[in-house]
């Protein structure tokens, strides 16, 4: 962990506007720029920016290996399951139209729950791949 | 010949741009530099989508009162997805240069061909360097 | 739900949802019934599938309803049902195959990550082969890939790491070859629907930007099928993967490449753009014929039978590049049964290497000396394959080398019969070698006692095999759909 205070407590102050910011960007992705790529990335950047500054050993406790792995998993199953979705109520693969009465706010709902299956995803992957080669140091092998 | 040229500067720069990075890929010897070359060929290819789906004049494609002509927007789509291709592509490139490095204490490719073609000759060179088998 | 309406979309979703519920269980054991389970499913599917198309011709699936050609459309022609039973076939005889071969060659806590990327593997090869949307044949392609090279750097020598990062690098390169080829036929059609696409080119193929997109479709696409010279990449792989994935690779990855190029040249730019505006028929004719030459003179001076036999492949890749510069029937027929006969018989033989591997320690010409007598079946075994290699009759590679030369007479190339026949004396050379090892030399002292292997991979490699002898008497699978595919591909029946 860095002792440098001044950068432990900006840190502090900045990772929950980070983490907000992640999450307009998920959200507002329905009417402009963004989505779950975007935000994804964002709140991964703000846990990365945690693990910088505290140390990777504080980062994995609040986002241990395990859960960041099933999220790499469940992120991709909660897309897939928005897929099955459709045939279930009689469209084909990937149908939004079917989701809702309305057509379009079937495409809405359906889109929404597309973009958080990739946020999720997007995050862990990203967050997977700094632990493992921040955790790799350069002579323990 | 030069307004030719300008007209179509983003189809030159896609060129330079995809023929330095592999001309990079090719040439260095580095694993990691070749991955950087890599990244800049595969870049090239966004600016080739990207840059003809924009339409001078046009917004975003959202349906408004006021406005006719609409950017392509399917370019930027699929590039979304290829750029996602690229990442997961370095990453793994990078992934596997750090256990290369692991297992041969080298990123120079002729220094890594050396030590697997003359095993033998270097056996002395203690736990990183010889015959050491990957986990 | 009706179930039979949605086998298109079932045929990639079963193996790409094995994927992340394997990571969710950790468990090796839970991961691999469910990603065999998976892949069985699959397989089932495929040969739906492939029964559906023959009986009422080519399916279309809209991709959540969005009507093709705006939306991704999959579409199961009689070409791509004969390659997904492939995919899936193999998939579906290596994975009983993996367990108990990788319980010998990897760490146990990574056992579950082996699955989910074989089966990522599987989905990617199955989409290739089902999609009809150009992008989302890349987006399939690296998917297959990415997942191909993280299989193959878990080889246990060091070597396979590097060989999985010159495959990564050559890959990308072809990967993303095919991508410029694509954005070019976007810019030009406005469409990535491949049948829209072929339609919309007939007027524009002589267009500059048409022939450079056919240009680097060729290069990307020849990358990722080996053919020879862009083969640098495939040995290595081949010889230092864990062996479930050398067998599965060598079986499948090259061949579903071969499926895009068909693809491309017969449905997208359309027979008459690539072969008679253009010498591409003499250009493929000089590859094929450079690849199986070299590549098997290669082969013979190997010391590793992985390398070996890797070396054989981008041979028989030369092969299978041959019947298509023919451009006619009789030779896309050849071809596309010498993709699924060689996929069977190299399969096999990989996994019977497998077997070696796991009792000699090593497959190395000079440590298997004398595994005629301590390992008799697996050596059985290997020389059938081989005597598929070289074309014997009786096995699945007589048929279709026997087409090959029928199209060449067809065409009137007397010599290029003489040829294909001087090829397979080189595979005779190559397979010879390891007879030589197996049957006239004494066992090693140490490995005297070797026994026999284990029926985890004995069973599914002589299924192997077994296919290799029983595609070799009864062609009606093979060149039945091979003859039906050919005509669908040149403008005759679906």
């Amino acid at each position: 962990m860095t002792r440098d205070m001044v950068l432990r407590v900006v840190a502090k102050l900045l990772i929950p506007f980070i983490l907000l910011f992640a999450l307009y960007v998920q959200f507002h992705g329905d009417f402009g720029p963004g989505g779950g790529f975007q935000a994804g990335v964002i709140l991964a950047a703000a846990m990365v920016f945690y693990a910088i500054v505290f140390g990777l050993d504080n980062a994995r406790k609040v986002l241990p290996d395990r859960l960041v792995e099933t999220m790499v998993a469940a992120g991709v199953l909660l897309y897939l399951g928005v897929g099955v979705a459709g045939p279930l109520l009689g469209g084909n693969f990937l149908d939004y139209f079917v989701l809702a009465a309305d057509p379009v706010a079937g495409q809405h709902r359906g889109i929404f729950w597309i973009e958080l299956g990739v946020a999720i995803t997007v995050c862990g992957v990203m967050l997977k791949v700094y632990y493992l080669f921040a955790g790799r140091g350069p002579e323990d092998d | 010949m030069l307004a030719h040229f300008v007209d179509h500067f983003d189809y030159w720069a896609m060129i330079f741009l995809a023929m330095a990075g592999l001309f990079i890929v090719i040439a260095r010897g580095n694993l990691i530099k070749k991955l950087v070359g890599l990244g800049i060929f595969q870049t090239s290819v966004y600016l080739l989508y990207v840059a003809p789906g924009k339409i001078v004049g046009g917004t975003a494609p959202i349906v408004a009162e006021g406005f006719r002509v609409y950017s392509n927007p399917l370019p930027h789509v699929l590039i979304l997805t290829a750029i996602v291709v690229g990442v997961a592509t370095l990453a793994l490139g990078l992934a596997l240069v750090v256990r290369i490095r692991e297992a041969y204490d080298s990123i120079e490719e002729d220094e890594i061909l050396r030590r697997d073609h003359a095993p033998e000759v270097t056996p002395s060179r203690g736990e990183g360097a010889g015959g050491k088998v990957v986990p | 739900m009706n179930l039979a309406a949605h086998l298109p979309a079932l045929q990639v979703v079963l193996p790409l949802a094995a994927a992340p519920l394997a990571v969710l269980l950790r468990g090796r054991g839970a991961a691999f019934m469910l990603v065999t389970l998976a892949a069985w499913a699959a397989f089932a599917v495929s040969i739906l599938l492939w029964l559906q198309v023959n009986a009422s011709g080519p399916i279309s699936y809209a991709i959540g309803s969005w009507a093709p050609p705006w939306g991704i459309e999959y579409r199961v022609d009689s070409l791509s049902a004969l390659l997904l039973m492939l995919v899936c076939g193999i998939a579906a005889v290596v994975l009983p195959y993996a367990r108990a071969s990788i319980e010998r060659e990897l760490r146990q806590d990574v056992h579950y990550l082996f699955y989910a990327m074989f089966a990522l593997c599987l989905a990617g090869l199955a989409g290739i082969a089902i999609t009809g949307d150009a992008f989302n044949l890349f987006v399939f392609l690296e998917i297959s890939s990415l997942s191909s090279y993280v299989l193959i750097a878990l080889g246990r020598d060091r070597r396979a790491l590097v060989a999985a990062y010159q495959y990564l690098i050559m890959g990308t390169i072809g990967a993303t070859f095919i991508v410029v080829g694509v954005g070019l036929l976007y810019l030009k059609t406005g469409t990535l629907n491949l049948a829209d696409m072929g339609v919309r080119l007939q007027e524009m193929t002589s267009h500059r930007p048409v022939l450079a997109a056919l240009a680097f479709l060729t290069v990307g696409i020849s990358l990722k099928l080996a053919l020879f010279p862009l083969h640098q990449w495939l040995p290595n792989a081949y010889a230092y993967a864990p062996s479930a994935v050398s067998a599965f690779l060598a079986a499948t990855a090259t061949k579903v490449s071969v499926y895009a190029l068909l693809r491309f040249y017969f449905s997208v730019f359309g027979e008459t753009a690539v072969f008679k505006r253009l010498p591409m028929e003499d250009l493929m004719l000089i590859l094929a014929l450079a690849g199986m030459f070299v590549a098997s003179a290669v082969a013979i001076f190997q010391h590793d039978l992985k390398r070996l036999f890797a070396y054989s492949s981008v041979a028989q890749i030369g092969y299978i590049v041959l019947g298509i510069s023919f451009d006619s029937v009789t030779g896309l027929t050849a071809t596309i049964a010498h993709l699924v006969n060689h996929a069977v018989t190299k399969g096999g033989l990989f996994l019977l290497l497998g077997a070696v591997m796991a009792g000699m320690g090593g497959v190395t010409l000079a440590r298997v000396h004398g595994i005629g007598r301590v390992m008799p079946l697996t050596a059985f075994g290997i020389v059938l394959c081989g005597l598929g290699l070289i074309g014997v009759p009786g096995t699945a590679g007589f048929v279709s080398k026997w087409y090959l030369i029928l199209a060449a007479l067809e065409k009137g190339q007397w010599w290029l019969v003489f040829l294909i026949v001087a090829s397979s004396l080189l595979a005779v050379a190559y397979v010879w070698r390891f007879v030589e090892a197996a049957y006239f030399h004494a066992p090693r002292a140490d490995l005297a006692t070797v026994r026999e292997a284990p029926a985890g991979l004995a069973i599914p490699a002589w299924t192997l095999v077994g296919a290799t002898i029983w595609f070799g008497l009864d062609t009606s699978v093979t060149v039945g759909s091979a003859a039906r595919a050919a005509a669908m591909l040149l403008g005759g029946a679906p």
